[in-house]
């Protein structure tokens, strides 16, 4: 962390291509403000999403990760969510079972016209894992070794902005 | 009752039933036994059953110097019969391509193996012979068969974390628990693949967790809880902890005991458009 004072957390969205992405869209068309703290990830569908890419998330210093697709009933391909449904249903109790935080790791469905709940629903992440403060548990684990923190998703100096040119 | 298994294995043997017997056979010493595999009728003698029979013999299977012996016969215990069910549910073995000769069991190991205190399956549920006495099995109360893991999910939060991380911490990434199990049975492994690397091979905390979780959630909804993952693990990692609290998850919520009812659906290929979902926003 450059700047304790100021922890602004990294937030992962993991989102599907059909609702809850054209739902974040449509947040922007609206010119709805959120906190900029979130890195969208396009997915196809919920259904496609392997846990393993959540514990990545983290493993590479997120401090919160949404996952998000279409309301049940309402999926592209017609039963991606609801067999993702199934994995977070044991997935969520195991990362808690292992010590990590429950607000760390959320679920929603998202459709493509509520851009409303969008806004809503990343704030209050975002909010709940700023009162949490940074992953530290994961974090420490990274910088042990000649290694240090893995590549890619490195915590830069200015964690709020968007980095897109 | 060893005798009658001796017998029936020999029978099976000479008229060409199968071509393999796997079972337990003495070890080095009287506390321990071994794996035997038994292709000649004259050696059934090598076969042997007492309370030191713990482990589960399906694992045997899935491996392909096994394979080639030809069709087995499979000495079971109760607990090990249900693998076969998921792994028959699962299309990996058909159930033609097995002989079953199930063994009534009342607990492995000394002391009491953990995965005993809570059985419910002394008799298996599928069998082609059973050997000793058919008992009655009576299904025991949710509760009971995971009150193992009421300490730990009574742990805080912080606990929780401290305590599998130093679990954790000890994994040298032998993958024994993933060898050994009859249920990991991928030709490839997750950790084996590189393009991209999902999984930090080396022995380091970051690859650790991620390596453990993984493995534990590979096996949701499947693990019978059979510990063998903890038994072979060299740094004595609870793992079975992890499947337990799966199993438990995958009962609670989608009321199915993995190799118990063979008619039932394997829970984590279907869905119900009923499931829980309180935790979705």
């Amino acid at each position: 962390m450059s700047n304790e004072t100021t922890f602004e957390p990294r937030i992962v969205a993991f989102l599907c291509n059909w609702c809850t992405y054209a739902g974040a869209d449509l947040a922007g068309t609206g010119r709805k403000q959120y906190q900029a703290n979130v890195r969208i990830i396009k997915l196809p569908c919920t259904g496609g999403i392997d846990p393993l890419f959540l514990i990545k998330a983290f493993e590479r210093g997120a401090d919160g990760i949404l996952v998000s697709g279409c309301h049940p009933g309402d999926c592209h391909y017609n039963s991606g969510n609801y067999h993702a449904r199934r994995r977070w249903n044991v997935f969520k109790p195991l990362l808690e079972f292992c010590g990590i935080n429950p607000d760390r790791i959320q679920f929603s469905w998202i459709s493509a016209a509520e851009g409303g709940k969008w806004v809503e629903t990343i704030n209050s992440v975002i909010d709940a894992v700023r009162v949490l403060g940074p992953f530290e548990g994961y974090q420490k684990i990274n910088a042990i070794g000649p290694e240090g923190p893995g590549e890619g998703f490195a915590p830069s100096s200015d964690t709020t902005g968007c980095e897109c040119k | 009752m060893i005798e009658a298994l001796r017998k029936k294995a020999e029978e099976l043997l000479k008229n060409k039933t199968v071509s393999v017997v796997f079972g337990y056979g003495e070890g080095s010493t009287p506390e321990r036994t071994r794996p035997v595999f038994i292709t000649k009728p004259e050696e059934v003698n090598k076969l042997t059953w007492n309370k030191y029979c713990v482990y589960n013999l399906t694992t045997y299977l899935k491996r392909q110097e096994t394979r080639k012996l030809g069709k087995p016969a499979i000495v079971v215990k109760g607990c090990d019969a249900r693998t076969l069910i998921v792994l028959m549910k699962e299309s990996q073995i058909k159930r033609e391509d097995v002989y079953i000769l199930g063994v009534s069991c009342d607990g492995v190991g000394d002391p009491l193996a953990e995965k005993c205190k809570a059985c419910d399956v002394h008799t298996p549920r599928i069998y082609d012979d059973l050997i000793g006495e058919k008992g009655e099995n009576k299904e025991l109360p949710f509760d009971e068969r995971y009150a193992e893991l009421d300490e730990y999910e009574n742990l805080s939060e912080k606990e929780k974390w401290e305590f599998w991380q130093k679990q954790f911490e000890k994994c040298i990434k032998c993958y024994a628990c993933s060898n050994i199990c009859p249920l990991c049975f991928c030709d490839r492994c997750i950790v084996e693949k590189n393009q991209p690397q999902w999984i930090d091979p080396s022995a380091h905390a970051r690859g650790n967790l991620s390596w453990n979780v993984t493995r534990a959630y590979h096996l949701a909804g499947r693990c019978i809880n059979c510990e063998e993952c903890q038994r072979v693990c060299p740094v004595d990692i609870p793992l079975n902890l992890l499947n337990k609290k799966l199993a438990k998850e995958a009962e609670k919520n989608f009321n199915y005991r993995p190799g118990y009812n063979i008619d039932d659906e394997l829970a984590m290929s279907t869905y119900n458009e009923k499931d829980n979902q309180d935790f979705v926003r």
